[in-house]
């Protein structure tokens, strides 16, 4: 289990798609990966860094694959977002098999402090990748805005 | 995209040779320009659509297509059940119908300029739009099912427009077929705030004006001319059919080996029209559709009130409201005989010619109104449906402009408080409460519409009518 603890421990970053966002991840674990990969989700909407962490929301997803986990992962954080009009700055993840339990850590969304660009419609199969390479694990997918 | 590796059958038309597993060819619509710009991986994805089962004709791309996830937005496919055809939820997109309407104001540029700030502010408060804004009308489970099976019709059934709205509307309002029960309890919740709001993205409220006319008698008909005021909303089914997109697109994805569906591609998911899969996603997806017709008439209603207040002398009609992702079970003709087929138009508008018996009778001699969005500085346009076009694409047209650049450079490209202030000084006011949004969807990251537009007049698949311009946006 991860813990919020504050140290980075991989990276996210958008890549380009048309219309829409490409999401990504980075770590030496494949749950940091799905972690750094919610951050990336997070900024399509804002900053995740100037979200506040006062509010724990539990989450949990199966699939048959860590590539279905991870867009399962994704669209559990928006359904979450949507139906709770809230943001989220950080998360826990504890992935076991086709498991994987977290803990989404945000607030209610603050129109003037968060100034969300757009909301996320859902995690798609397009670039959809987890991969473990030289640099570690890879977590990235395109979500629809 | 290379354009050696497509065989060119006239201005604007371009074709993908059938080959290797393809069982229909490719056809792209697009003058030389557009194609060369156009994304390769438009006629990667045109191909694979190809591909699947129970095609026919062809896999068509309107002038303005791009990359999607699995079919190309933009693209067009039919499919016959009698031939294994499939029901694919990548075809159709998370946003299920989302669309675009116009509204006739009765009202002239003259008359609303010097009104125009306080009807911007109106609409701004009137009609819920952005990240987590929340509708004032919050269904119980009951209400939810009756306007899931009912659409736009139920919506004038509880008070929200008239009965004269629904003859304007794809499927009168009220698309059949719809299964309350195949929505989830998650679509459900998803959608339990979200009754007559914008969105966010792309999505808009706009005032226009009719700045030019280019088909005089169908204009006419239309009932636009130059200096005519309309309203225009741009949205869709909101978080039910986002949550209903994303469900299927999971399960047919992971179901696809036990219908024996060999996918070129995974975003590909699809399922039989005739299995219980299939069967569940059209209801589904078909309740999605109603969702969205009833969410744009919800905020007709919000904006009629707007315009009471600021402009009482208003009276707003509907021109016609067409739906962009959709799969639709339609009728056409295959040499000589008629058939039933499912035709999927994702980023594409459906645009019946003349004569066309599901035209209304007010539209049935002039063909469907074929109305495509722009941006918040640049112009939308109103076009008609041809006879032409049921060759050339089952009917189907161009549904905007699309994106020259991404979000993410857009936003390193504009501030949004910048844009406002640009599009102020051309008399075009935005309201909106993310500036961040402004900048994402600042007009200069799109691409030209009116050449998009021209394309589509130029290759048959329907023509310009009017072309409006901004004077009042309201965006998420």
């Amino acid at each position: 289990m991860l813990t919020l603890d504050g140290v980075s421990k991989g990276s996210w970053a958008h890549f380009a798609h048309d219309a829409d966002i490409g999401v990504r991840g980075v770590a030496p674990t494949k749950a940091e990966a799905f972690r750094q990969a919610a951050f990336a989700l997070t900024a399509v909407v804002t900053d995740p860094a100037g979200v506040r962490t006062t509010d724990a929301v539990p989450v949990f997803c199966q699939a048959p694959t860590d590539e279905l986990l991870l867009v399962e992962w994704l669209n559990a954080l928006i359904y979450e977002m949507a139906v709770r009009a809230m943001v989220f700055g950080d998360f826990s993840i504890d992935i076991e098999g086709e498991s994987l339990r977290a803990t989404a850590y945000g607030e209610a969304v603050d129109i003037a402090r968060h100034e969300p660009a757009v909301e996320v419609k859902g995690a798609t199969l397009t670039a959809l990748k987890v991969s473990h390479g030289a640099d570690g694990w890879h977590a990235q997918c395109v979500v629809d805005v | 995209m290379e354009l050696s590796t497509l065989v060119r059958r006239s201005d604007y038309e371009w074709w993908v040779p059938q080959t290797g597993t393809m069982r229909v060819p490719g056809i792209i619509y697009g003058s030389e320009t557009l194609m060369r710009d156009m994304d390769e991986k438009v006629r990667e994805q045109v191909t694979n659509v190809a591909m699947l089962p129970g095609i026919q004709r062809a896999s068509y791309a309107m002038p303005d297509a791009h990359w999607g996830y699995g079919f190309p937005i933009g693209g067009v496919a039919a499919f016959d059940p009698d031939e294994g055809g499939i029901v694919s939820a990548g075809g159709v997109g998370f946003d299920i119908s989302c669309g675009v309407r116009t509204l006739h104001t009765g009202i002239t540029v003259e008359q609303i300029e010097p009104l125009k700030r306080e009807l911007a502010h109106q609409l701004s408060r009137s009609v819920p739009a952005g990240v987590g804004s929340h509708g004032r009308i919050h269904l119980d489970d009951r209400e939810l099912d009756a306007m899931l099976e009912g659409g736009a019709r139920w919506a004038v059934q509880c008070g929200y427009g008239v009965e004269a709205d629904l003859d304007r509307i794809e499927e009168h309002g009220c698309m059949e077929g719809a299964v309350a029960s195949a929505v989830s309890v998650k679509a459900r919740r998803r959608q339990q705030d979200e009754m007559g709001t914008l969105g966010s993205g792309n999505h808009y409220l706009e005032i226009q004006h009719v700045a030019e006319v280019h088909d005089a008698e169908i204009a006419r008909a239309f009932g636009l001319a130059v200096n005519d005021v309309v309203v225009s909303i741009h949205c869709g089914s909101r978080g039910l059919g986002h949550q209903i997109g994303t469900e299927f697109l999971t399960d047919m994805a992971i179901a696809a080996p036990r219908f024996g569906i060999v996918l070129p591609d995974r975003e590909l998911a699809c399922a039989p029209v005739e299995s219980d899969l299939g069967r569940q996603y059209l209801g589904a997806m078909r309740a999605g559709i109603n969702c969205a017709l009833a969410n744009r008439q919800i905020i007709t209603h919000l904006v009629r009130q707007a315009f009471a207040t600021v402009l009482p002398q208003a009276a707003l009609t509907l021109l016609y409201d067409v739906s962009h992702n959709t799969c639709k079970l339609e009728s056409h003709p295959f040499n000589g005989a008629s058939r039933e087929i499912f035709l999927h138009r994702k980023g594409a508008t459906r645009a019946f010619g003349p004569g066309h018996p599901d035209l209304p009778t007010g539209l049935r001699d002039t063909g469907q109104p074929v109305l495509i969005g722009g941006t918040m500085g640049t112009a939308s346009y109103v076009l008609v449906g041809t006879s032409r076009s049921e060759a050339l694409s089952f009917s189907s047209s161009c549904h905007g402009a699309g994106r020259a650049m991404s979000r993410h450079q857009a936003l390193r490209t504009w501030r949004g408080r910048q844009v406002i202030d640009e599009l102020a000084a051309r008399g075009i006011i935005v309201r909106s409460p993310s500036p961040r949004g402004v900048a994402e969807e600042a007009p200069g990251a799109y691409k030209d519409v009116t050449v998009v537009v021209d394309a589509a007049d130029a290759a048959g698949l329907s023509r310009k009518v009017a072309k409006l311009l901004p004077i009042i946006c309201v965006k998420g």
